[in-house]
């Protein structure tokens, strides 16, 4: 039992594909697992007969999918008391692509309501907790998939990164998470929360896992017209040194506002790239310190669209319905949203709101056409940019609900990324006062295979390990 | 940069909101907060002679061909509405009820 956990996803794969381990055994070890939760990281688990047997590289190793992907006939309620019980009458294309490829649904996971958050506290269905110290949060806002993956309970799993949503809760809870190109996957299916920058991904616990997760979601979606097929397949990761790789660290994303303890694995996995061949310089991204709050006007503008169907009228819950229309939608909405979307909704509205749309909204997507460019000149003298993934460590609890600010600031690293839309990574850096850190590796758009083998060479020198969260 | 309660009451009527009177007073100081952070583009000067991003990708325009092709049938599409009725989505009446 013990053994067949200690097992890689593909590893497991391997050996259901040359018989030396049963599908059947694989599912009721992680569906008996995911049952008896304890870090309320499922939102739903399958029921216990193991699925028909799926031939396909993913080799029928279940997996588990974030809430807020539609999933046919299953409850898919996004965090969200709105949608509580809902179950959608089609499932989402990468849900669908996986199970083609031989990844059974293993369940639910939980994760902040419509994705917004850094903690997955902020879920209607109460916060996951983090299986390296249960007094802390998992990070989020994919923090049920990414605490189901470290504690051994799924075997992979999916999230969606806005704005650092797989790359955090990836890093505080000592896995991998990887944010593909815009566009990458279909997000046709995907409960929206701010459309320009929602990306779906993979949470592994190593990058080999990663990559041959990802190769199974991507691709051109009818459904989705700003879904695009890459330049080349996802191939697995094989670098094992990092010669003739160009590696630059941003001075504006390090150092400052990162704690000591984050900052010094983090450069010591620069030494080791180092060490592994890469060349690596300290340059500048100039325009990365207003990332944040360009980030904070576009997602919560698209969001308080998005979310403007959430109205009590064709699916989902309805309050107030013995007033007049309006009245009814108002009561649905002050009933069905959790403070943090409110606060995003009215953070939104107001951004776009007459009289203030130039200076606000207008302004950000001019600050986000300059982050694309301070990225574009980067890959004129590197392949890679470097920073810590999160500026902290799982934090406890409750620490940084009262202060959205300080909980905003959770993704300063991650955010410059999602504005340009481009590929980055979080492995598994070593743990600063017991807890894990992240190390996250970007590049251009369609780098995606450039980054995994990276990543790869990075992750074999830090020799994570990452088994005491799975005792 | 502050909100007043007036500016919170009036964007909460603009996004459907009911806010209780905690929420009120509760986003109009956490909101200021918020927005005193945005407020930092402000520095970036006047950057008239950028463009703002449309999208991130380069991609041409992405069509598909116009073929019929069938669709959610309709009671699928009703079965989660919290009142179906008549073959529709049933709501009470714009006039009904209170004068807001």
């Amino acid at each position: 039992m013990s053994e067949l956990l200690e097992l890689s996803a593909a590893r497991a794969a391997e050996r259901i594909r040359t018989g030396e381990l049963e599908a059947e055994a694989l599912w009721s070890a992680y569906r008996g697992r995911a049952a008896a939760d304890e870090l309320n990281a499922f939102t739903w688990v399958a029921g216990p007969e193991p699925p028909p047997v799926t031939e396909g590289p993913l080799g029928g190793v279940p997996v588990a999918i974030k809430d807020l992907f539609a999933t046919e006939g299953i409850p898919s309620q996004a965090g969200s008391r709105i949608l509580e019980d809902y179950r959608p009458p089609y499932t989402a294309t990468a849900v669908e692509r996986l199970a083609a490829a031989g990844a059974p649904l293993l369940g639910k996971t939980n994760q902040d309501e419509f994705a917004m958050g850094s903690s997955t506290e902020h879920s209607a269905y109460g916060p996951t907790l983090n299986p390296w110290d249960r007094s802390r949060v998992p990070g989020g806002s994919s923090g049920g998939s990414a605490a189901a993956v470290a504690a051994g309970i799924a075997p992979w799993a999916i999230g969606t990164d806005t704005g650092g949503s797989i790359r955090q809760p990836a890093a505080l809870c000592g896995i991998v998470g990887m944010k593909p190109t815009y566009g990458a996957v279909s997000r046709y299916g995907m409960i929206a929360f701010a459309s320009s920058l929602d990306q779906a991904g993979p949470l592994a616990r190593d990058v080999t896992d990663a990559a041959l997760l990802l190769g199974a979601m991507v691709g051109r979606d009818p459904r989705d017209s700003t879904s695009l097929g890459l330049l080349e397949p996802i191939a697995p990761p094989g670098a094992t040194d990092l010669r003739g790789v160009r590696i630059g660290v941003p001075e504006e994303l390090s150092g400052e506002g990162i704690e000591p303890g984050v900052q010094e694995r983090f450069e010591e996995t620069i030494e080791l790239a180092r060490e592994l061949g890469a060349t690596i310089e300290t340059m500048r991204l100039p325009h990365a310190p207003h990332a944040l709050a360009a980030y904070y006007l576009l997602a919560p503008a698209e969001a308080s669209s998005n979310l403007a169907r959430y109205d009590g009228v064709r699916y989902g819950l309805r309050a107030g319905g013995d007033g007049d229309l309006l009245h009814m939608y108002t009561a649905t909405r002050e009933a069905g949203f959790g403070t943090e979307v409110k606060r995003r909704i009215m953070l939104g509205t107001y951004a776009l709101s007459s009289g203030y749309y130039d200076a606000y909204y207008g302004r950000a997507q001019k600050v986000r056409t300059r982050i694309s460019e301070d990225f574009r000149r980067a890959w004129e003298s590197f392949d890679f940019v470097a920073t810590p993934t999160s500026p902290s460590v799982a934090f406890e609890l409750g620490a940084k609900l009262e202060d959205p600010l300080a909980m905003y600031l959770q993704d300063v690293c991650a955010v410059p990324m999602s504005l340009a839309g481009i590929p980055a990574i979080s492995i598994p850096n070593g743990l600063a006062d017991g807890l894990p850190t992240g190390f996250q590796l970007a590049g251009p758009a369609f780098s995606e295979n450039r980054i995994l083998d990276a990543a790869h060479a990075l992750e074999d020198a830090i020799g994570f390990d990452g088994s005491k969260a799975r005792e | 940069m502050s909100l007043s309660r007036d500016q919170v009451l009036h964007v909460a009527r603009l996004a459907r909101l009911e806010l209780t009177e905690g929420e009120v007073e509760r986003f109009g100081t956490e909101l200021s907060k918020v927005l005193d952070h945005i407020e930092t583009i402000g520095q970036l000067g006047a950057m008239d002679d950028v463009a703002p991003t449309s999208h991130v990708i380069e991609l041409e325009n992405a069509l598909r061909a116009d073929e019929p092709a069938p669709s959610l049938p309709r009671d699928v599409a009703l079965a989660s509405a919290p009142d179906a009725a008549m073959g529709g989505f049933r709501v009470p009446s714009p006039g009904a009820g209170s004068s807001e």
